[in-house]
């Protein structure tokens, strides 16, 4: 509430929409399923730790599905992980959102002619919302995708129906 | 103790299963032995005292196309020497003694390459697949092997 309290010191009455406050509540929260898959999981660990940080985002791993909001698929999916990924997704409650991360997850990576163990791309399984590429991406890179996805939550409506 | 006196107990000692090898100019001095003699020598191996093969280092499946084989990489702890057997099955009928009985390590060594090589290890307690699923088709590091189109309703092929 640091910067609120700065922006509206004279006032105790803050008017908005339902939407902009739920939005901003949620994206201020994006609890984050904590599990990795290969090498991009150390760079989610180093986005985690204290040099990057990304509680202060309001990322907090969260060792169940059901609390989670975000899942960051860090890594190799292989097809033996796939139908595991998929389950864990299907747990999670909605809304619920996907960051892909490294180029693996993406489209199979450096497996994607001779790897016969690896699903090219995990958007085949499951939908992903921002694709975070590199071999790892850096931390700035996560927390670059984590921000085009707060960017996406705070232009949704969950209070006006979408068509569907 | 050199490649070529330990190449001469295991002649002195199996005569006709040891068949040819390399012991000069590699990193890794091999014999290639009879496989299905192959837990009889690494009981040996491992038990002698000149030896004393206590640890199996690695064991590797090799698709030689049209011949499956395995390598063994031995070292001893006491000696300090290393050694290198190998055998050679034909692909249609894999069968090779296990070790397990011998270095426990091979378990899984050898549950390896079952797995990705189809090679029978005879005798070996539990030999199931260890790093695919239990339903996967086919041994994928063969030279022969083909990349499925699917698998549980997943497209694999990019």
């Amino acid at each position: 509430m640091g910067l609120l309290d700065q922006k509206f010191e004279s006032s105790n009455v803050v008017i908005t929409t339902m939407d902009d406050l739920l939005n901003w509540a949620r994206l201020s929260s994006l609890w984050q399923m904590q599990f990795g898959l290969a090498c991009c999981a150390i760079e989610m660990m180093a986005a985690s730790a204290s040099n990057f940080d990304m509680m202060r985002f309001g990322v907090i791993p969260r060792a169940t599905p059901r609390q989670c909001d975000v899942m960051i698929v860090s890594g190799t999916v292989t097809l033996k992980m796939a139908s595991r990924i998929k389950r864990l997704y299907d747990q999670m409650s909605e809304p619920r959102y996907v960051i892909s991360m490294g180029s693996c997850s993406n489209c199979g990576g450096p497996y994607w002619e001779h790897g016969y163990h690896v699903l090219k791309g995990v958007d085949r399984v499951i939908p992903v919302d921002v694709y975070v590429p590199g071999c790892p991406p850096r931390p700035e890179a996560l927390i670059e995708g984590l921000i085009k996805l707060q960017e996406k939550i705070r232009n949704e409506s969950l209070v006006q129906k979408k068509a569907v | 103790m050199t490649a070529q006196e330990i190449n001469e107990i295991l002649k002195a000692q199996f005569g006709d299963a040891v068949l040819e090898g390399k012991l000069e100019n590699v990193p890794d001095p091999f014999v290639k032995v009879q496989p299905e003699r192959i837990l009889e020598i690494a009981a040996f191996v491992r038990s002698d005292e000149r030896l004393q093969f206590d640890y199996l280092m690695c064991l590797s499946g090799v698709d030689y196309k049209g011949k499956l084989g395995v390598t063994y990489h031995l070292y001893s702890m006491v000696h300090r020497h290393k050694f290198v057997l190998k055998v050679e099955v034909p692909t249609e009928t894999p069968n090779i003694p296990s070790v397990e009985s011998v270095w426990k390590t091979a378990d899984w060594h050898e549950r390896e390459a079952f797995d990705l090589y189809g090679i029978n290890f005879t005798g070996h307690p539990d030999l199931r697949r260890i790093l695919l699923p239990y339903d996967w088709e086919g041994y994928p590091l063969r030279k022969d092997y083909q990349t499925p189109e699917y698998y549980n309703g997943m497209k694999v092929p990019y």
